[in-house]
């Protein structure tokens, strides 16, 4: 394989609160190559988007990145100054949030803030930035672009806002877009047309994608490569189909079985006892240790490391290869 | 079965207020329009005694109004609903829900519990008012609903923020069945929970239901939890039900082009397949309820639409599998 567009390395992101340190990301290592779907799952509170934040430099006090390294492209993007971190973003690297308002300002029209993304990274001329604009309303599927361009984001549907702040972080062409949960507040409709191109977009620009979920569907009908993350922690890694057909983690197991589609109707869905632990007092081995069935004392007091390789679980007691 | 809750030719509209993007624009001179939102447009449908409903349907449907018509909580604007003959909501002039045998839960626990009450007061409030339980049996009482939730006994004694989403949501139901209501009415509970807490809750709706021979309308976006939990399913779109029919079939033989291309928007996992996760996108978007199209309302996405379409609203036609469309899908 090439030299890897990003690499991601031991990165560790913590928050200080008045209860103590929190290691919203702790040890999270990935390589994600030019034009490549990577999916981040896991539920609420694992830190997807602290590690998509981590990336993009954008993680300020209380928090700090804590260690590790983040190369883009062979540069190291820990330690750069903001300025240089400003350069970076939407530039080489753009974000999509699930609430577009994130990015969109109420008060200038869509053109006027596509014309301010781009001169934020070079001025351009208007007919020049039009013509950008256009050309990448076009792309996400907005119909009759260059009317639009004197619209306001209130006069887009939700779907269509999404599709905006999609394009904006296309106009200056980043080799990475980091998408976080940018489908989870539409619907299934919505979200089906979304992922049809932001697919596309990837195949015929070679735009490399991280997308955060916390639905292994969703993730895994755009990604190729899944992570899934638990308190943190990375616990498993694979190709798609190898994670969906055989999850070597008893909790990435448990997610897929919990699911309504893998069950009688009517009759009890397998679920995962307990919920998720609180950052501030992880017990000390595996975190998932006692939500799972095949702990053991070594599971309560030692935590397990990632294996290495592209097929990765972080478990002592790793379900078997083969379809379980 | 004998339908239990008949709603007879609802409909809801509302003159919604503006948005604040409007507003800002309204303040930079944009012209504002004053509108009505057709939310529920003639909706008829039953509810069986002892069944659970599924609603479907994308956001902006009216899935929620139909569900707060139905449970006493909108008086609709035209049509009535009842339960066992009986109207829920009273026709005095300021219209007030009639009847405590329809309880509703909705999908964000933590808006709906009050911060400063303690579990077991927010529990005993209503069954107290309406005189099913006496003030000195109200704690055990509420203790015993915290216990078929799945609550710890002392839990009665705590504030809400010590709990988590789906132990909120435990306490909600609690709260509701502290009512002892014939219906419960299900506005998404389970779609702010986290993946794992989902199942968890979606399985204490079985086994209540079991043991209580609960009715329920179960309301979601999500297609596969209402699959797994409803007998009949109804399929809302734009303020109207386009087809209903007990869920298997219904999942297995959509009749309406719009459950057809629904069902195949949602991802799926299919670990037998080579291509892992299948879906197919519908094309455009549910049309503003503030102009609906006329004829059927989905003619604009339809990948079947014929000039009838345009001109002609079609009307619910069928008994147990009813679908509202001028060329419906072979059975
Ligand atoms: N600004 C902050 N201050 C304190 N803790 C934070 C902050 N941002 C995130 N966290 C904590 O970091 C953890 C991971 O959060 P996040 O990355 O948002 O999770 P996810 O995106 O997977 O739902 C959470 O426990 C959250 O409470
Ligand atoms: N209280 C209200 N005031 C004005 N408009 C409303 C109100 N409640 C719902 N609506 C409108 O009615 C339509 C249907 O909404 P709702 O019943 O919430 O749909 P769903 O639950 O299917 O997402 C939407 O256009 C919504 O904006
Ligand atoms: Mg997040
Ligand atoms: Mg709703």
């Amino acid at each position: 394989m090439s030299a890897p567009l990003l690499s991601v390395r031991d990165l560790r992101t913590e928050f200080a609160t008045k209860a103590g340190p929190i290691k919203a990301v702790d040890g999270v290592c990935f390589d994600l190559q030019a034009g490549e779907i990577l999916g981040l799952v896991g539920e609420s509170g694992s830190g997807k988007t602290v590690t998509g934040f981590s990336i993009l430099g954008l993680i300020d006090p209380p928090g700090r990145i804590a260690g590790g390294s983040v190369r883009l492209e062979g540069r190291e993007l820990v330690g750069l100054t903001n300025a240089a971190l400003r350069d970076v973003r939407g530039k080489q690297i753009a974000m999509v949030f699930q609430d577009p308002s994130a990015t969109l300002n109420p008060v200038l029209s869509i053109g006027a803030q596509m014309k301010l993304a781009l001169d934020a990274h070079g001025r351009s001329s208007a007919t020049v930035a039009r013509e950008r604009s256009v050309e990448v309303l076009t792309r996400v599927g907005i119909p009759d672009p260059a009317k639009r361009l004197d619209a306001y984001p209130h006069q887009f549907s939700g779907g269509m806002r999404q599709r905006v702040a999609i394009a904006i972080a296309l106009l200056n062409r980043p080799k990475l877009i980091i998408c976080d949960e940018p489908t989870t507040a539409l619907d299934v409709s919505i979200q089906a047309q979304i992922l049809t191109e932001m697919k596309a977009l990837a195949r015929d620009m070679g735009t490399a994608m991280i997308w955060i979920s916390h639905d292994l569907a969703t993730v895994s009908s755009i990604a190729s490569r899944i992570l899934v993350m638990y308190a943190g922690r990375i616990i498993e890694e694979g190709g798609v189909a190898e994670v969906l057909r055989a999850p070597r983690h008893p909790y990435t197991r448990g997610l897929l079985e919990s699911l309504p589609a893998n069950a009688t109707p009517g009759q009890d869905l397998m679920q995962i006892p307990g919920s998720t632990p609180s950052l501030l007092n992880l017990p000390p081995g595996c975190p998932f240790a006692p939500r799972c069935s095949y702990a053991d004392d070594l599971c309560r007091t030692e935590p397990p490391r990632l294996t290495s390789g592209s097929r990765a679980v972080r478990c002592h007691h790793p379900l078997a290869m083969e379809a379980a | 079965m004998t339908p239990l809750i008949v709603v007879d030719r609802v409909s809801k509209r509302f003159r919604p207020s503006l948005s604040l993007g409007e507003k800002i624009a309204a303040g930079l001179g944009s012209p504002v329009e004053t509108r009505t939102v057709h939310a529920v447009d003639h909706v008829s449908l039953v509810i069986r005694k002892g069944e659970v409903l599924g609603l479907v349907g994308e956001s902006g449907c009216g899935k929620s109004t139909l569900g707060r018509v139905i449970a006493g909580i909108h008086p609709p604007s035209e049509g009535a609903a009842r339960i066992d003959g009986e109207p829920i909501m009273s026709d005095a002039r300021t219209p007030v829900k009639a009847t405590t045998r329809i309880q509703m839960i909705f999908q964000d626990p933590f808006a709906s519990l009050d911060p400063r009450i303690r579990i077991g007061e927010t529990i005993a409030e209503g069954p107290i008012a309406h005189g099913l339980v006496s003030k000195g049996k109200a704690a055990a009482y509420a203790g015993e609903w915290l216990r078929r939730v799945g609550m710890p006994a002392d839990a009665a004694g705590r504030f809400p923020h010590q709990f988590s989403g789906g132990q909120r949501q435990r306490i909600a139901i609690a709260r509701a069945l502290a009512m002892q209501p014939d219906v419960l009415i299900c506005d998404e509970p389970v779609a702010s929970l986290d993946v794992s807490i989902q199942a968890q809750i979606v399985n204490l709706f079985l086994q209540l239901r079991r043991e209580l021979g609960l009715t329920m309308l179960f309301i979601s976006h999500d297609l596969g939890v209402v699959r797994h939990i409803s007998d009949r399913i109804a399929v809302m779109y734009l303020g109207r039900i386009v087809e209903t029919g007990p869920s298997a079939e219904v999942y297995a033989r959509p009749r309406h082009p719009y459950t057809r291309a629904l069902l195949d928007s949602v991802p799926k996992l299919v670990t037998g397949a080579d291509e892992m996760v299948t879906f197919k996108p519908i094309m455009g978007e549910l049309p503003s309820p503030l102009s609906p199209p006329p004829g059927c309302h989905f003619h604009l996405r339809c990948p079947k639409v014929q000039p009838l379409c345009k001109a002609e609203a079609p009307t619910l036609v069928g008994e147990a599998r009813a679908v509202a469309c001028h060329f419906p899908l072979p059975d």
